[in-house]
């Protein structure tokens, strides 16, 4: 038995490391949080943990002197105990008790994370003044529709911090689940109705994390689930509302050198039926297949993962199927000479609505 | 008391479906069965009602277009009447009376058949008439399996009466056999309990729209 | 079938178990074919472990990787976990109870068959194209987008295998309800038979919205049905629906059972009655029933609004309450006992804190609002992996230890044992301990691999080192296994010697008809209270008397068989191919026919007669 208390031990130093170790990287972390929502959701983590430390606790004392005390030491035989009520009741009462700590809190915070009545408020003017975004789940990838102000962007998720976003979330092939985790819990995707909920992003916190959240999909979905990472960049109400306005009048990007007229030509001849290049796009969402790609030039990553070099773009470009098994680029258009890659290349890199 | 042993009007117990263990347990058994079988045909209605009239556009039509009322209610009162025979016939089983319990199962297999008829008829018309198939919309394949259900119940009901009446025809009623005509009518009774279920979720609150 | 006791040769000896309807032989099948699933499920596991060993790893493919984690899950619950639980049940609860056999040899025999056909259906996908990759849960988009027929083998297997557990759960609560042996009341059965009992009770309830769900899928992906197909009108979530009112229950379906065999270890390693027995059966009971009440705690991120989920969160916080009650029952058999550290007790006393650890992370997720943070991380696989593994699999590692010699009539090495405990308790925490971080530090469940950068590298790391002590730790037991069948030291009644129910006071391995009369019950733990009393076995019941037994018959094979035939049929016909219809129906035909078969053929067994019983004396114990 020795040898079981010296396992204790140990497992109380992993423990010990873990948390020296830090609560994650500041973008990606729930024990982190960078909003109302996460944080809401970041108590509610404590006080359970702290509420089951408790419980572990008695549990380990009476462990450890019922483990170290009767030992077997002679061939008596113990006394046959049926039981005790008044032991019972307290170990039925008062798990009863802590339950109720946990659950008056749970349901409060379900509540309010699941109150989204701001999104069907319309001011004098007719109009809504909360922020509303369409999520559209697809295989591999996201798109971010701004229904009032008109405009999409694919892959990365333009927020402003300090004030309530809404979403609509829905997918269009399979079910995927829309996780910020620094952010907020997920909420999925489904393929038959739309779920809608609000996270809020802070703007103190934001900058400790670099403007820059990683987002992911939490719903088992084909072989590049575990690709199927977007990135939300949360900026002050001012720089939102200047990318809004320049998103809004970006008017189709003509290619400034002959390299990348050579890819803008390459690219109409293959690319253009299914990727866009302006953030408005008319065309119904059956439609818009792959990601919008408006500002790639601007993007901090290529494909959700890539580093955003043009290395990376090229290797994507010449052989997606590496880097995300299962896409739905593979094999629609024809392999690329090194020309033509570098083409594409210098046209795509160009594409930029911020300047 | 030995499931094979010969038994006469007077040694006849007054409930020879649990007069053995054997019998006691499959007595039991098919009672617990039966109460898998309802949570069965519960997930079916559930599914059912989650995916009535849902249909992929406008040119398909809704249970309330649909039904053939008077075809139907004719099927119910054949399965209802069914059940009641097969009361009967248990009535001469315990009775010791084998020839009459003969009799009255016929009658019993005679009502199923004619309610497997109709249904039949009802589908093939739903599916020339109005092209409600099972593969046309969501409301065609909850319709078609939870009904489909019911009559493959049904087909089996009939097809398991006919083989214990063939298969007993020259022996007569022994312990080893009430059982399982016993349980037989069990499950007759079970399948007309469902197709009430039926009729009112599908075809009546299918009528009120 | 005068000579109880025959030697054999091979032939005969595979002719004897494909045919056999002793529940016995039948609980050595269960464990013969879930042990082999087991490590077939635990090989599986390896690949996910090594695979997530390093970032950006290329050991296996994305597509075969999803493959592996549906067919790791799928396996350890339906065909490792529930079999082997299955084998103990088989074993010992007929015997707990004073019964000569279960209610229906047959459909007992039928039941295995179906669960054994159906576990080897769906592992031929793995050589027909490819094996089921949309999860365990196999939630309907991805599973109808699936290319492969791997969907088809997961749906039709499991339709065939859980045939065989409902058949299996119908009959031990007959056997229970009616075959108790005189004295035997329902608040003196032993706690593994209770356990049994309730278990069976979630497997009738539980399964059937589990075979619908399946049959919508079959219909669906095969003949061109439109349940799931959002765009004909059909609905997904009614799958998740469906397979959550099966999947929660099916959760303890699996640890009740676990439950019960922990009871039985710590009351016999305690030398103490169990402590608060009453207590005990009323917080089973309620568990199975509030088992029930909670499955949309599964679907909190579904969408179902904040209605359902305060009230599916609360009550799943309820199921704490009977659970705690439980935990502190066990903690204070031992207080005042006389604990000796076996194998099996050993396991026991492991399981209490890591179970705890289990349970209190379970009371965490069932907080709705923060379950969208834990929900589909590695927080969840680490919570559940604390409940299956540190509960149900230490309680079949347990119970293999403690039922052994009653099953096989040898002891398995002590020395061994502990060594084998000792490796997979570390491994198991090593491996999943570290798990609940990696999931609130944002891994999110079933990827294939992780990036560098997010700070995962680490603890993925020690994970996969502790899962190869696990590894080790049952090669240890394999070992274990071989060397103490080839030793094969015969022992008594009791080998324990702290027997106390009614399985201890008869030979090991049982003669075929357990009980030569049936015991008279005296109280709860009937044995010990004989023991304690001085006498040297049980009271019995009734004179000594022809026995009726069942015969052996091989129709349950071949209606296995025949469903088996019948589901390759279904899988051509989905796939459009002419071969399609005909094996369904000669499937079919197989199948239906052994039934009309068995149906047509009287079968009354056979008796054994006084004489022999009186002649067998001397020799009960090595039938």
């Amino acid at each position: 038995m020795k040898r079981l208390m010296n396992w204790r031990l140990y497992s109380l130093l992993i423990m010990l490391t873990l948390i020296l170790a830090g609560c994650g990287k500041p973008y990606l972390s729930t024990l982190t949080p960078a909003g109302e929502v996460a944080q809401i959701q970041y108590d509610l983590m404590k006080l359970s943990t702290l509420i089951m430390v408790g419980v572990i606790a008695v549990v380990t004392i009476i462990f450890v002197i019922v483990v170290m005390k009767f030992r077997r030491k002679d061939d008596r035989i113990p006394k046959q105990v049926e039981g005790s009520h008044t032991l019972e009741i307290i170990w039925t009462t008062i798990p009863i008790l802590l339950l109720l700590i946990l659950a008056i809190p749970t349901v409060a915070a379900t509540f309010k994370l699941a109150d989204v009545s701001e999104m069907d408020q319309v001011n004098e003017d007719g109009k809504r003044d909360a922020l509303v975004v369409n999520v559209r789940a697809n295989l591999y990838w996201w798109e971010f529709e701004y229904p009032d102000l008109g405009i999409i962007t694919g892959q990365e998720l333009v927020v402003p911090t300090d004030q309530k976003v809404y979403f609509n979330l829905k997918a269009s092939d399979v079910k995927h689940s829309f996780w910020i985790p620094a952010v907020g819990g997920k909420l999925d995707t489904n393929t038959d109705n739309i779920n809608k909920f609000w996270l809020k992003f802070d703007s103190d916190k934001s900058e400790e994390a670099g403007g820059l959240f990683y987002g992911k999909c939490a719903e088992l979905c084909g072989p590049s689930h575990a690709f199927m990472d977007f990135k939300v960049k949360a900026v002050s109400k001012d720089e939102f509302k200047q990318w809004s306005t320049a998103m809004q009048n970006a008017d189709e990007q003509q290619p400034t050198t002959d390299l990348a007229q050579a890819g803008q030509d390459i690219f109409n001849k293959s690319c253009i039926g299914c990727h866009a290049v302006t953030p408005i796009d008319g065309r119904p969402e059956a439609a818009r297949t792959a990601p919008n790609l408006a500002t790639f030039g601007e993007r901090s990553r290529i494909a959700g993962i890539l580093e955003h070099s043009e290395k990376d773009l090229k290797n994507w470009l010449a052989n997606p199927e590496t880097y995300k098994p299962g896409n739905k680029m593979t094999g629609t258009y024809n392999e690329l000479k090194p020309e033509q890659l570098d083409a594409l290349t210098e046209y795509l890199m160009s594409l930029k609505v911020m300047e | 008391m030995h499931a094979d042993e010969k038994m006469t009007y007077e040694t006849w117990p007054a409930a020879p479906e649990k007069a053995t263990l054997e019998a006691k347990n499959k007595f039991l058994g098919f009672w617990l069965f039966l109460g898998g079988e309802t949570v069965l045909f519960a997930s079916l209605f559930a599914t059912y009602l989650a995916l009535k009239d849902k249909v992929p556009n406008s040119e398909h039509y809704l249970a309330k277009d649909l039904f053939d009322l008077p075809l139907v209610f004719m099927a119910t009162m054949l399965l209802l009447t069914s059940s009641l025979t097969s009361v009967y016939a248990m009535y001469h089983m315990k009775n010791f009376d084998f020839k009459k319990m003969q009799l009255w199962l016929g009658i019993t297999v005679l009502l199923g058949a004619g309610f497997l008829g109709l249904e039949i008829y009802e589908f093939n018309h739903y599916v020339h008439e109005y092209h409600h198939t099972f593969t046309s919309s969501a409301f065609g394949s909850a319709f078609y399996t939870l009904t489909g259900f019911h009559g493959a119940h049904v087909a089996f009901g009939l097809a398991w009466i006919i083989t214990l009446m063939v298969r007993n025809s020259g022996r007569g009623l022994d312990l080893y056999n009430a059982p399982k005509f016993y349980v037989a009518s069990l499950y007759w009774h079970f399948i007309d309990v469902v197709w009430v279920f039926i009729f009112t979720v599908v075809y009546l609150m299918g009528m009120v729209g | 079938m005068s000579t109880l006791a025959q030697k054999k040769g091979f032939g005969a000896t595979l002719w004897d178990y494909l045919t056999t309807v002793d529940h016995k032989k039948i609980a050595i099948l269960y464990l013969i074919a879930g042990g082999f699933f087991f490590l077939v499920g635990g090989l599986e596991a390896m690949v996910i472990r090594i695979q997530l060993a390093i970032p950006n790893n290329d050991f296996v493919s994305a597509g075969f990787y999803n493959e592996v984690l549906t067919m790791h899950g799928t396996t350890m619950i339906f065909l490792a976990a529930m079999p082997l639980v299955f084998a103990f049940m088989n074993a010992v609860m007929p015997l707990q109870i004073g019964a000569r056999d279960v209610a229906f040899p047959f459909v007992n025999a039928l039941g295995f068959w179906l669960f054994f056909f159906g576990g080897v259906f769906l592992n031929m996908s793995w050589f027909l194209g490819g094996a089921p990759d949309a999860g365990w849960t196999s939630y309907a988009s991805l599973a109808l987008e699936s290319p492969t027929n791997g969907i088809d083998f997961y749906a039709l297997g499991l339709q065939i295998s859980g045939a065989g557990t409902l058949m299996g759960g119908i009959n031990f609560l007959v056997t229970i309800i009616n075959m108790r042996a005189p004295g035997m009341t329902y608040m003196r059965m032993p706690m593994f038979t209770w356990s049994t009992f309730v278990t069976s009770a979630l497997i009738l309830f539980a399964f059937p919205p589990l075979t619908v769900g399946l049959f919508l899928m079959i219909f669906d992906r095969m003949f061109g049905s439109n349940f799931f197909d959002a765009s004909a009108g059909g609905n997904t979530i009614i799958w998740e629906h469906l397979f959550w009112i099966f999947g929660h229950p099916e959760v303890y379906i699996l640890i009740l059972p676990a439950f019960g065999i922990f009871s039985e270890i710590f009351a016999i390693f305690s030398r103490k009655r169990l402590f608060g027995y009453s207590s005990m059966v009323f917080a089973t009971v309620l568990i199975g029933f509030l088992g029930f009440m909670v499955w949309a705690h599964h679907m909190f991120t579904t969408g179902l609004g904040p209605i359902a989920n305060a009230i599916f969160a609360v009550a799943t916080m309820a199921i704490g309450v009977p659970t705690g009650i439980k935990i502190f029952n066990w903690l204070f058999t031992m207080w005042g006992g006389s604990i000796t550290f076996t194998t099996p007790m050993l396991y026991a006393i492991a399981f209490i804190p890591s179970f705890v650890m289990g349970g209190v992370t379970g009371i965490m997720v069932a907080s709705a609002a923060a379950d969208y943070q834990f929900h589909d991380t590695y927080f969840v696989v680490a919570h559940f992996h604390y409940v299956i593994v540190g509960g149900v699999v230490f309680a079949i590692l347990a119970g293999t230890h403690l039922y052994w010699p009653k099953m096989f009539g040898t002891m398995l090495n002590e020395f061994l044992g502990k060594i084998t405990f000792w490796l997979f308790l570390i491994g198991f925490h090593l491996t999943f301990f570290i798990q609940h971080f990696l999931g609130v530090w944002g891994m999110p469940r079933r990827i294939f691999t992780f990036l560098p950068d997010q700070g995962f590298e680490t603890s993925n790391m020690v994970s996969t080192i502790g899962a190869f002590f696990m590894a080790v730790a049952v090669i240890v037991m394999l070992i274990n296994v071989i060397m103490t069948s080839i030793k094969n030291e015969r022992v008594g009644n009791d080998p324990w010697g702290d027997g106390r129910t009614l399985e201890w006071s008869i030979p090991s391995p049982p003669p075929f008809y357990n009980f030569k009369q049936l015991p008279l019950v005296r109280g709860l733990d009937a044995y010990w209270i004989e023991k304690m009393d001085g006498k040297k076995g049980m009271t019995p019941a009734e004179p000594l008397g022809d026995i009726h037994m069942p015969n052996s018959s091989f129709v349950p094979v071949v209606i296995s068989f025949g469903l088996f035939v019948a589901a390759f049929g279904a899988v051509g016909i989905g796939d459009k191919e002419a071969y399609g219809i005909p094996v369904l129906v000669i499937g079919f035909l197989i199948t239906f026919g052994s039934m009309f078969f068995r149906s047509v053929k009287d079968d009354h067994g056979f008796h054994i007669h006084k004489e022999d019983l009186m002649n067998d004396d001397d020799k009960g114990g090595k039938a």
